[in-house]
Formats: C-alpha cells, structure tokens, sequence
C-alpha cells in the first residue's frame, strides 16, 4: 500500500489527510512538531482570553485519528532525503514515504531587530506563543505590538483582555494600509482607538531594550521615544517555514515552488498551504497565501491529484474574513487599497462607524469586482456565483437585501445604502421583492 | 478537572459597582437563606419587600457595573478562568446549595416553613405569606415560594442578559418575550386566577405548561378538577391544552422550528437562558455524550406515553390496574418521582454549575423530545452556514448549550438540522466570522448544497 507522509498538522496537511482517506485506503503519517493534534490556530487568541480552554479549539475528538486511520506522530522533521525517500527527525528516528506532502504553515517575521530574542518577545502563531505569553502576563501592565494588521488586533484584544494597556506601533500612515482602501482603514483605527489603544502610525521600532536579565523591559522606536512594557508582540506579517528544507533537493524561493498540482521540482513530493509559492498568477492572487481557506482548498484539491483523479488547483473567487474588536468583517472579489483606473468605487457608512460596506466594480463594463463590508455580514455562496457569473453591480446592489446574512429581527440598512449609492452614480437601482434568496441561486 | 481555588486561576478584579450590587443582592440572599434555616420574621410585609427589591436592584446594580465600560459586542472574557462559571469551588457550592434546596421543595416542605395540619406558615415560606395574600388571597405554599423566586430570578438576570447582548437584537427581543412570558403567562396570570377558583380542585393554569412536559395533565384528579369542578375556566384550560398540543405544537415547529418554545415562552428554557446563561458552555459536546442523549430523551417520551395511556385507561375504565400493574405505583408514582422531580429539578436547575443550563432541556424533556422529531424531520427551521467562511475556532460549539458540535457542520458548508437545537442563537452571536443564521425557508435544500461546497476549488464538487 502507498505511504503517503505528511509534515504538518496544520489545517492544509489535516484536510488533505481527510480527504486521502475518504477517497483511498492508502497508508497516512502525518508527522508534526509543534501540538500532538490538530488545533484552530486562528483560535488561539480565545483561549488566552478565557473564551475556551485549548481542548475547545481542537475540531476533531482525539479518537477520530484512530478510527480514520491517520497516523500520528509527534515530532519534528530535521532532514528530507528526496534521493533515499527518508525523513530523520528530531528523536534521530527515520520514517519512509512514497509520497511526501510539505505543510509546514508558516513563522512569524522578525527583521533582525536588537533584542528580538529577548525573554518577553514573542510572535502569536505557535502553541508555544501562546504559552510564552500566558507565562509572562500576570506580571505585565503594558504591551507593544509591533505591525499593524490582523494578528496585531488579536494580540491587541488579547492583552486588554487581561487588563494589559497596549501601544501598537503601525509603520504605515494608515492601518492595515496594504490591504484596506483609505476609508475602510479609518473606520478600523478609529475603532481601535476606540478600546483604548494607542495606536501610533508612522512609527517604527527600532530595538527592544534589555531589563539587563535577558528580558525585555521596554521599545525604543525609531523617532527615539522609549516605551516602558514588557511584552513585546511580533506581528508584521509572517513567511513560509522552509528554513530546513532549504538543505534538501526540493527548491525553493520564499516558499517551496510548486505548480497548479502541488508538485514541486521533485517527483512524489508536494508542498501546499502557508508554506506553497505558485508558480504562475491565477486570477490576481497571490502566489503565497497565507490563510486558513487556502490551505484548506489546496487540502482537498491535492487530496484529489494523489488519490489517482489529477485536479488543477484553481480556487474560486477570493474571500477573506477578520473581526476587529467587535466589528465583523468580511470580503468576497477584489477590494484593493488603491483603486485601478478601471474601477469605480461606492463607501457606505452608518452613523454608528461600527457599520460600513465598500463596493467596486467596473467603470467600463460595469461589473462587479468586488465588497468589503463591516459589521453587515453577507451571503458567500451568492456573492461565489455573482463573482462567477461576473455579475453587474446593478445585480449585486438590487438583491443587496437577499445576500445579507445577519441574524433574524436585526435592522436592515440596505434602503439607505441603495439610496445614497443612486444619488452618487446617478443610477436608478430598486431593491429587489424576491423574499427567499434560494429562488435565486439554483445551483 | 475541578478547580479548587474560590477565585479561579485568574481572579477576576470586580470593580465598586460590581462589589455593591453583589452586597446588595446578597442582602436578599441571606434573608432567603436564614428564613429556611429556620429563622421567622415577625414584619413579612417590609422584609418581603426588602427581599425582592434587593435581589433585583442588586442584580441591576451588578449588571451595570459589569457592562459600563465594556463596548457592545461579544463579552466571554474569563469565562474560563471563573470558579463560578469553570467548575471552580463557587460553582460547587452553589451546585450543592441549589441541590439541596430542590430536595426540601420536593420532600420536605415543612422544613422550608409550610405549615402543615392547619398550622400558620413560618421561616422561609411564611415569608411569602403577604405576597400570596395579596395576589390569591391564601397563605403562600412552597411552591408558591418557588415560583416567586424564579419569577424573579428570570427577571433580574434577563435583564442582565438583555444589556450583555444589547447589540444583538434577535436576543433583546426574545429575551423581552421570555421574561414578559414567565412574568405574566406563568406567574402573575395564573397566581390571580386561582384566588377566583377552588382551591380543593387545583388544575394548571399556565397558559404555556401543557403535556406532555406538564405530565400530570392526564391525572384523574387533574382532568376532573379542570372538566368537572373548574367551570368555564376549567374547560377552556382542557381544550387549549389539548389544542396546544395537538395543534399549534406541530404547526409552529413545523413553520420556525422548536424555538418558538424552548427559547422564546418556556419557563424551564426561560431559566436556562437568563439564569443560566453564564453556564451554557458547560455542556458536553462528545459524540458520545450525543448518543447517550438520543437514547434518553427519547425513552423519557416512551415512558410519559406509557404513563398517560395508563391513566388514561384507569380513567375510562375506572380501573387501578393497567395490564395487571398498578397504576399509580407502577406508572405515576415513578415517573413524577425521578423525571418530574429528579431530573427536572433537582438534576435539570441544581446541576446548572456542574453540567450546563440546558441537561433537562436536552437530556429529559418529553416535550423537546416530540418537537424534536418535528424539527428533524419535518420543519422549515435550519442553522444555514455562510459557505466556505468558517475558521474552525470552536465558538460555536462552546457556547451551544445544547451540546451541539455546531462547528463540525459549519466546517464542512453544512446546515445544522438537529433535533436538540432550541434555536438560542447564541452559536450565530458568538462566530466571529458570521458563518451561521438561523433562519427558516422551504424545505428543500435545508441541510444545504448536498453536491457544491464553496469551500473553494472550482474545479471538483466536494461530497461529503
Ligand atoms: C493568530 C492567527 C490568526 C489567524 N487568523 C486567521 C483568520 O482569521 N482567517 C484566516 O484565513 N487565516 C488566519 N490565520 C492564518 C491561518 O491560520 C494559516 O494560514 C493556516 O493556519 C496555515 O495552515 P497550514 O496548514 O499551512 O500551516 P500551519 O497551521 O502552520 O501548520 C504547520 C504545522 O507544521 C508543523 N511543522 C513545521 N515544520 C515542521 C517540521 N519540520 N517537522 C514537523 N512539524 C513541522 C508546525 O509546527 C505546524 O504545526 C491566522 C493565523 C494566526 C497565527
Ligand atoms: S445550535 Fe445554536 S441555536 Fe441551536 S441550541 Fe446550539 S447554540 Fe442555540
Ligand atoms: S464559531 Fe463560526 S468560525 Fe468558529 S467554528 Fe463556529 S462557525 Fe466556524
């Protein structure tokens, strides 16, 4: 029977594992370094808050393993032998493989910094972040969070939520800047701001000071204010965790190479998730991606391709979720920070500032391209099809009161976001009467 | 796992507000507490007043000092970390203490002060004498007692529950429904009618307490006192309860799910989502904690079945046996001991600490148990999930009280469509990515695209 090992327990090797099994009988190993099984590491950030306890975010009970038949082993990969098909790890046992799949996730950046390793520094992506943080909290009164995007605000959130003040230090001139349009950024910081942070842009660090004891007891930033803290949170962006394989035959750049197969330069062996760099541009995206869903596609789709039924990666529509304190967010198509000269945009915003949504389409053509929306959730699977179908704006705005999603009985605002956006393009949309959103999508 | 320290690993700071609303609650707590041990007040009236104002104005205080500086939003700091809320010392004792004091409603009344052969109540039910007075014009029973306190206990933290979830307004006006159903439906409504009626032909006069979950509703002594001795009241009160039953049960689960009654009239479901909201994270989510559950609830129905064909029989037939085992001993006896007291009370409301607000609800209920199969089957109720958003963080499944793994439907583009879910809402409320809705919709389709998962690739179709 084919052995088909697997490095990493993260959510692109499990659900690969997954779905090898339900299609096959072959043999699975999934060996990992880092927790004995599977976690949500988007959730990691709950249980330091006391929302869950860390068994909570484990998505499959410890027997499912088993009775799958996935094999476990706890430990980490030192060296990749693609000559011999053998793997030595860190207990200097080997282990074969037929075919071997990389999923090795990612490791938060750090830029060389002085201090970067001091006691009290920490990243938030491992387990072990976690641990190195719960270890020091109860004797710290303030934080700095250094980059400004996703994982920062839960770092943020994490500390408040133990009474801990926080400075978040922000390079840009606007928050997540890279990501979010102008206005959409503002709504974010303001709210932010809004918990108590002190959030400062234009601002950098420039090195971590020592209490002395080999623990941080402060930043200093790079226009020469030192502030007091004593944690100090890495959160500007991660890269793909390929420093041992770079000794091995497989090739790699940022991440490990691999084509629409997963197939890197040497035959049987794969890399997908966090860790994968595609080698060729499909629909705008980026050739790393490092979120949940990816992984999660690139899982299933490769799952296919060693299971004997060859299937060419290629994702759907991008969409992407977050939660910034408490305001939702959600986004389906392209909304990039700086608009294309093709492209025609509308910004909606309640009165309350927890509300807001971001529509782009084409100036030309009239399609649309894409949404950003706050504190309104919104339907995926119309907004799949729309962006399939490459639907017009005038579609998307009309039926704007079928693809929402938020709970019964909650007040809808989408008679006003129509009329303000008629007004503004001087188009003539009406809402739609259709009550019942599946007439609509027959899939 | 049992946490031994009273303040939990992390002590959570209360804040001035917070400790005043706490003493002040307390106050009527220790009132509560030192009339059942015994201790008799001569001025009921004003310490009665004291009693109820200071649970409520304490609880009101507490609640105002617990959410002034906190944002809305979902609030779940430290609920893990509690020992009141993780299984700690505090919620053992107040396990222990709420345990106990089923046990004396149920079994010992006289210790709780009802007077019995014609004597004046004393200690904690002669405290309630003013208000049963007032409203029926007769001394107060325990159970008067009990009804009391849990009036005021849904109450008191609904109204805490309507300011914690105060951006949500599936929860503001549900919550308003249950507290406004408990308050009048099961409380004051009936309390005022028995003072017009007999009070030697007692019949159940909450408009929402019917069979099978008020299982003595078949009673001879239950049917007679409504048809016989009950007048234009009685009778009505014995047609709507079948009606409800037969009627307008099937209908509204059918059109929005289970819902309706377990989290928008119920008293039981009522305790459970005000009272027993900071515990609901408690229940267990283990597969097999489910199969023991699908067993037992539904063996509960069988039995009240059972049971009322038995009295059903004895009373057209006006016999004491039904296939040669006796009624009373063999069928009512049993069943109103263990599942009506036992399970209900004592293990449904004293266990809230240990094993979640919601182990009657989910594991007992004859009631939940039929609507249950309605809702499985044939309803219009499902959890849809937003496509391929969810992040598998395990919120969901934490906070449903129900013990629902919603999150092992969520990750997989699948609609939840469980007989147990009473529609709280909390799993949608607590998803930090706003994958789930509960909603109600034509009946195809409700289990979600069977084929197509927008999980993502375009290229295949995932089965699962
Ligand atoms: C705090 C946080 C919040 C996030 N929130 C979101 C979100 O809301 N939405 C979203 O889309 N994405 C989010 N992400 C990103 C998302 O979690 C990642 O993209 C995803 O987990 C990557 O999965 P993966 O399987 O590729 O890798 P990983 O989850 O990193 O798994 C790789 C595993 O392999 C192990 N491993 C690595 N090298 C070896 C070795 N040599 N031997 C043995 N084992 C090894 C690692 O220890 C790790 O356990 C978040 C990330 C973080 C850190
Ligand atoms: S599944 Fe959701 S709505 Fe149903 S009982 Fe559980 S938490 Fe409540
Ligand atoms: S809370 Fe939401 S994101 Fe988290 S597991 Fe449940 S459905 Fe998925």
């Amino acid at each position: 029977m084919e052995k088909i090992v697997i490095i990493g327990n993260g959510i692109s090797g499990v659900t690969c594992a997954r779905h090898i099994r339900k299609n096959s009988n072959k043999e699975i190993l999934i060996i990992s370094g880092e927790t004995e099984y599977f976690f949500s590491r988007t959730a990691l950030m709950y249980v330091f808050m006391g929302h869950m306890r860390f068994e909570d975010i484990k998505p499959y009970e410890d027997w499912f393993w088993k009775k799958n038949k996935i094999d476990l082993m706890f430990d980490f990969v030192e060296a990749i032998d693609t000559d011999t098909n053998t793997l030595t790890l860190k207990s200097g046992q080997t282990v074969n493989y037929d075919k071997l799949v990389l999923a090795v996730g990612s490791k938060p950046n750090k830029f060389g910094w002085k201090g970067q390793d001091l006691k009290g520094v920490t990243g938030l992506y491992a387990y072990q972040d976690l641990q190195e943080i719960e270890r020091y909290a109860d004797n710290t009164n303030n934080a700095v969070i250094v980059g400004g995007g996703l994982i920062g605000v839960e770092f943020a959130e994490m500390m408040l939520s133990r009474g801990i003040s926080v400075t978040f230090l922000v390079r840009e001139s606007k928050f997540w800047g890279n990501v979010l349009p102008e206005e959409d950024a503002k709504l974010i910081a303001n709210h932010i701001k809004s918990h108590h942070v002190n959030l400062k842009f234009n601002t950098e660090l420039d090195e971590i000071i020592d209490d002395g004891q080999g623990k941080v007891k402060g930043v200093k930033t790079n226009t020469g204010e030192i502030i007091d803290c004593e944690i100090v949170g890495l959160t500007a962006g991660v890269s793909p965790n390929i420093t041992f394989i770079k000794s091995s035959k497989i090739e790699v750049d940022r991440g490990v190479k691999v084509n629409r197969y997963f197939e890197t330069n040497i035959k049987g062996v794969y890399a997908i998730g966090d860790c994968a760099q595609l080698d060729e541009n499909i629909n705008g995206r980026r050739s790393i991606e490092q979120v949940w869903y990816t992984g999660r596609i690139m899982g299933e789709t490769l799952a296919q391709t060693i299971c004997g039924n060859p299937l060419k990666y290629n994702p759907g529509p991008w969409f992407n979720s977050a939660k910034f304190f408490d305001i939702e967010y959600q986004t389906y198509g392209w909304v990039s920070a700086n608009p294309n000269p093709n492209e025609k945009r509308f910004y909606w915003k309640h009165s309350d500032s927890l509300k807001a949504m971001h529509f782009v389409w084409d100036k030309h053509t009239d399609e649309f391209i894409g949404v950003n929306t706050f504190g309104i959730r919104l339907r995926h699977e119309l907004f799949d099809k729309w962006l399939k179908e490459k639907a017009s704006i005038s579609t998307v705005m009309s039926n704007l009161n079928i693809a929402n999603f938020d709970p019964e009985l909650f007040k809808h605002y989408e008679v006003d976001i129509i009329q303000q956006f008629n007004h503004k393009t001087g188009k003539n949309i009406v809402l739609s009467h259709k009550k019942w959103w599946q007439k609509l999508i027959q899939f | 796992m049992i946490n031994y320290s009273i303040v939990g690993p992390k002590a959570q700071k209360l804040n001035v507000i917070q400790k005043i609303g706490l003493i002040i609650s307390g106050l009527g707590v220790s009132i509560i507490l030192l009339t059942w041990a015994g201790m008799t007040v001569t001025q009921k009236s004003l310490w009665l007043t004291v009693t109820i104002l200071s649970l409520i104005i304490g609880i009101i205080i507490y609640t105002y000092g617990t959410y002034k500086h906190k944002s809305a939003g979902v609030k779940n700091d430290g609920v893990f970390f509690r020992s009141l809320t993780n299984r700690g010392v505090m919620g053992w004792i107040v396990a222990v203490v709420l345990t106990v004091f089923y046990v004396f409603l149920y079994w010992y009344p006289e210790h709780l002060g009802l007077g019995t052969n014609g004597q004046p109540n004393t200690g904690l039910v002669g405290l309630f004498d003013p208000l049963s007075l007032l409203l029926k014009g007769q001394v107060a029973s325990q159970w008067f007692v009990y009804g009391t306190i849990y009036t005021i206990l849904i109450l008191s933290l609904g109204i805490k529950f309507l300011v914690k979830y105060r951006h949500n307004r599936y929860h503001f006006i549900r919550t308003l429904v249950v507290i406004c159903s408990q308050l009048i439906l099961a409380y004051l409504l009936p309390e005022i009618l028995e003072g017009f009626s007999n009070p030697d032909h007692y019949f159940a006069k909450d408009l929402k307490y019917f069979w099978p979950l008020n299982y003595y509703f078949f009673d001879n002594w239950h049917l007679e006192n409504m048809t016989e001795h009950g007048g234009a009241l009685g009778m009505f009160y014995f047609i709507w309860g079948m009606f409800m039953f037969l009627v307008l049960t099937p209908l509204l689960t059918y059109w929005v799910g289970k819902r309706w009654y377990c989290s928008w009239v119920c008293g039981c479901g009522g305790l459970a989502e005000t009272a027993g909201d900071s515990f609901r994270h408690l229940s267990n989510k283990k597969l097999w904690v489910w199969k023991l559950e699908r067993w037992i609830i539904h063996i509960i129905m069988v039995l009240v079945f059972i049971m009322t064909i038995a009295t059903l029989y004895g009373y057209f037939t006006e016999k004491s046996t039904f296939l040669g085992l006796d009624i009373y001993t063999v069928f009512k006896q049993p069943y109103g001991f263990l599942i009506g007291a036992m399970f209900s009370g004592v293990v449904g409301v004293g266990f809230y600490p240990i094993l979640g607000n919601r182990v009657w609800c989910r594991f007992g209920c004859p009631l939940a148990g039929y609507m249950g199969i309605i809702q499985r089957f044939k309803s219009r109720f499902r959890i849809t999930t937003n496509g391929g958003q969810c992040i598998s963080c395990g919120n969901c499944s934490t906070y449903c009280e129900q013990g629902i793994d919603v999150r092992a439907y969520a990750q997989k583009g699948k609609n939840v469509v469980r007989a147990s879910c009473v529609g709280c809402g909390v799993c949608a409320t607590v998803c930090p990515r706003g994958v789930l809705k509960l909603e109600n919709g034509p009946e195809e389709n409700r289990f979600g695209s069977d084929d197509v998962i927008v999980l993502g690739n375009d290229g295949f179709k995932v089965k699962e």
